[in-house]
């Protein structure tokens, strides 16, 4: 038994044979030639005969996965069209006499590792295209046959290297349980096909190929991200057990989808999600999210070499915008610092990071990062719902200050005849205890709060979450938390607003009928919880959840306050 | 020679979809056509080179066309363009 760890791609769980895909030997050696004209004719075969199976996938894909999946292979048949290729393949064959393996290989290496160069992740997705097109042609040019996934007829997991957008266009979900590869990413073309046909596979275990034989049994787990090879009888048993409850969970869940999120008698609270990226606008849809609650704007500014133009976050937050309609759209402004650095920026290091100079701290220092958020966050707000939230405000005077600089930014845009969103809500998150205790101030001039739960318990309990020796400190159900979050939720109400939470608690099971009954108006959790979350919810009463609000807040540990949730809602 | 200028509108810049449908239609045509962004230019009937550039919106670019059908190439391209929310 060999248990490796992945990304998660597309959930569910596959139990079956080993079924190894390999790349077909595609070794040439570099000749020279006596007849050019030949070798040009012998790469024009191998071009046509590659165009033709591709039009056959491309149709094939269309018929089960429809126009939009089968895009990606017009654009494989124009590189073999494409002039800039062929014509510098035939000059190198004529002008170097060499055969036109060579000449091919070395030519598409050329744009290949000019492609992978690129500052952009779809620019570099689009150099496996390439490799997989020239493949075909390589393939065809040696007489090799070219592997067919079409043509499997039984139960079986694919292992492979990666799968290349032609491979994973060729799947039969009756037959192809699952699959698992070396390399590729959430974003890669396999992992998106994956979650379309809904079979299960987690990416990037970066060595199953050298552990999976072909026909062993193995486990893949999209659910965890977990992949086991040659698993025992009680593994084999024990994930049956899960595929089955996972089956009938997403059979439970999905009803609920497009249903609004009730609670037995019928009073409608929102579910909506965490984000990071444009790219998880489709997962938010997908589980039937009524928003997003929380979008993590960091990514934009992390793992480059500079801060990101005013263009490039106006690109990312109209396209969450758009995807997401009329449904709202939590924006949260930069919150950088503490654990999260930027190289490029050269902060000082500190003491005490998670206590230091970060988030809405720097924004109001550093206001020339600042601006060219709230500009591109403006300009952005006439494509979709969005409300704009600062990170980590401590004084009432904070929030006032970035507030005045958003409004004198929609000034100058108005005055440079952009247009700006006149109904733009903005909010701040709760995660300093002392915005907790009054939040009645600050509820008279906010329009919303959301209340960031990993901060507030670290900083209500003094434990830093990254310290082992005091996680028992991390009690989300504390009842000093508890009354910290309905301090928050009651001045909401008190001024006609409303509070939202978005940290891990207000996805977890034993928080949410606590805080329901507190009267929370907004749950913001990851994508995938909110479909169980919904299932949950519509079991419970909100009028009788509410009237264990006192006895709940004046309890004195966390301890009771589970044990007492449990048995009022009979929780195994 | 003809030729035409746009502003990139799509938020996306030019991508995968739009780009595809844009050589397609060039390879229509016996002109040589040319697509010209900062100091740079890419040959049109090629994908590879459209997409090399990472044109971004709001960019300003330029189509050229020199051949015996210049004009019907350069405007069903500037058709092309418009349809494909790719430019104005």
């Amino acid at each position: 038994m060999t248990q490796l760890q992945g990304i998660a791609a597309s959930s569910g769980i596959a139990i079956a044979k080993v079924y190894r895909l390999e790349a077909p030997d595609l070794s040439f050696s570099k000749k020279d030639i006596e007849l050019p004209e030949q070798e040009v004719k012998r790469l024009h075969d191998a071009l046509d005969t590659s165009k033709s199976e591709l039009e056959k996938i491309k149709e094939h894909t269309r018929k089960s996965l429809g126009d939009e999946h089968a895009e990606i292979f017009s654009a494989h048949l124009l590189v073999l069209s494409d002039p800039e290729l062929i014509q510098p393949i035939e000059d190198k064959i004529k002008s170097e006499n060499v055969n036109a393996e060579a000449a091919l290989s070395e030519t598409a290496n050329m744009f290949i590792d000019m492609f992978k160069g690129m500052d952009n992740e779809y620019m570099r997705e689009r150099a496996a295209d390439i490799q997989d097109v020239t493949k075909r042609v390589m393939a065809h040019l040696l007489g090799v046959t070219f592997p067919d996934p079409a043509l499997i007829n039984e139960e079986v997991v694919i292992v492979a290297d990666d799968l290349t957008p032609s491979d994973t266009a060729q799947l039969n979900k009756q037959f192809v349980k699952g699959f698992t590869t070396d390399i590729g990413g959430r974003t890669s073309h396999s992992a998106i096909m994956a979650r379309s046909l809904e079979i299960p596979a987690v990416v990037g275990t970066k060595n199953i190929t050298s552990q999976a034989g072909k026909d062993t049994m193995i486990i893949v787990d999209g659910i965890n991200g977990d992949v086991i090879v040659d698993p025992s009888d009680d593994q084999i048993n024990q994930y049956k057990q899960k595929q089955e409850d996972f089956e009938k969970q997403k059979e439970e869940w999905a009803k609920l989808k497009d249903e609004a999120t009730v609670t037995s008698e019928g009073e409608h609270v929102e579910l909506v999600a965490n984000i990071g990226t444009p790219d998880d606008v489709e997962g938010v849809l997908n589980n039937g999210g009524e928003g997003v609650g929380l979008y993590r704007t960091e990514f934009l500014y992390m793992g480059k070499s500079q801060l990101p133009t005013e263009e490039e976050q106006f690109d990312a937050y109209s396209s969450v915008l758009k995807q997401m309609g009329d449904k709202p759209v939590v924006v949260r402004t930069l919150d950088i610092g503490g654990d999260k650095e930027l190289d490029y920026l050269d902060l000082p290091e500190e003491m005490n990071p998670f206590l230091g100079y970060r988030a809405i701290r720097l924004c109001l220092e550093r206001d020339d990062i600042f601006r060219v958020q709230l500009r591109a966050l403006l300009r952005a707000s006439v494509h979709g719902n969005l409300k704009i939230m600062f990170p980590m405000i401590a004084t009432l005077e904070e929030f006032r200050q970035a507030k005045a600089i958003l409004e004198e930014e929609r000034t100058n845009l108005k005055n440079e005849g952009q247009d700006v969103s006149n109904d733009i809500e903005v909010g701040m998150m709760v995660e300093i205890p002392a915005t907790a205790v009054i939040a009645r101030q600050f509820a008279k001039e906010v329009d919303f709060f959301s209340i960031g739960t990993n901060d507030l318990i670290q900083y209500t309990m003094a434990a830093d979450r990254m310290n082992e020796r005091v996680s028992y400190l991390y009690q989300p159900y504390n009842p000093a938390i508890l009354n910290l979050v309905n301090n928050v939720i009651e001045a909401a109400h008190a001024e006609g607003k409303w509070a939202g939470m978005c940290g891990e608690m207000a996805g977890d099971e034993i928080a949410i009928p606590i805080l329901l009954g507190l009267g929370l108006d907004e749950f913001s959790m990851s994508a995938t919880s909110i479909l169980p979350a919904r299932t949950q919810i519509r079991d419970l009463s909100k009028k009788e959840l509410a009237s264990y609000k006192d006895e709940i807040l004046s309890m004195g540990t966390a301890e009771e306050v589970v044990a007492f949730v449990k048995e009022k809602t009979q929780m195994k | 020679m003809v030729e035409v200028t746009f502003k990139i509108t799509s938020s996306d810049g030019v991508h995968a979809r739009p780009a595809t449908v844009l050589v397609q239609n060039a390879g229509k045509y016996e002109s040589d056509i040319n697509l010209h962004y900062k100091e740079k230019s890419v040959n049109l009937k090629s994908i590879m080179g459209i997409m090399s550039l990472g044109i971004p919106a709001d960019a300003e670019v330029k189509i050229t066309a020199e051949g015996s059908d210049e004009q019907e190439a350069i405007d069903h391209l500037e058709t092309t363009m418009k349809n494909e929310g790719l430019g104005e």
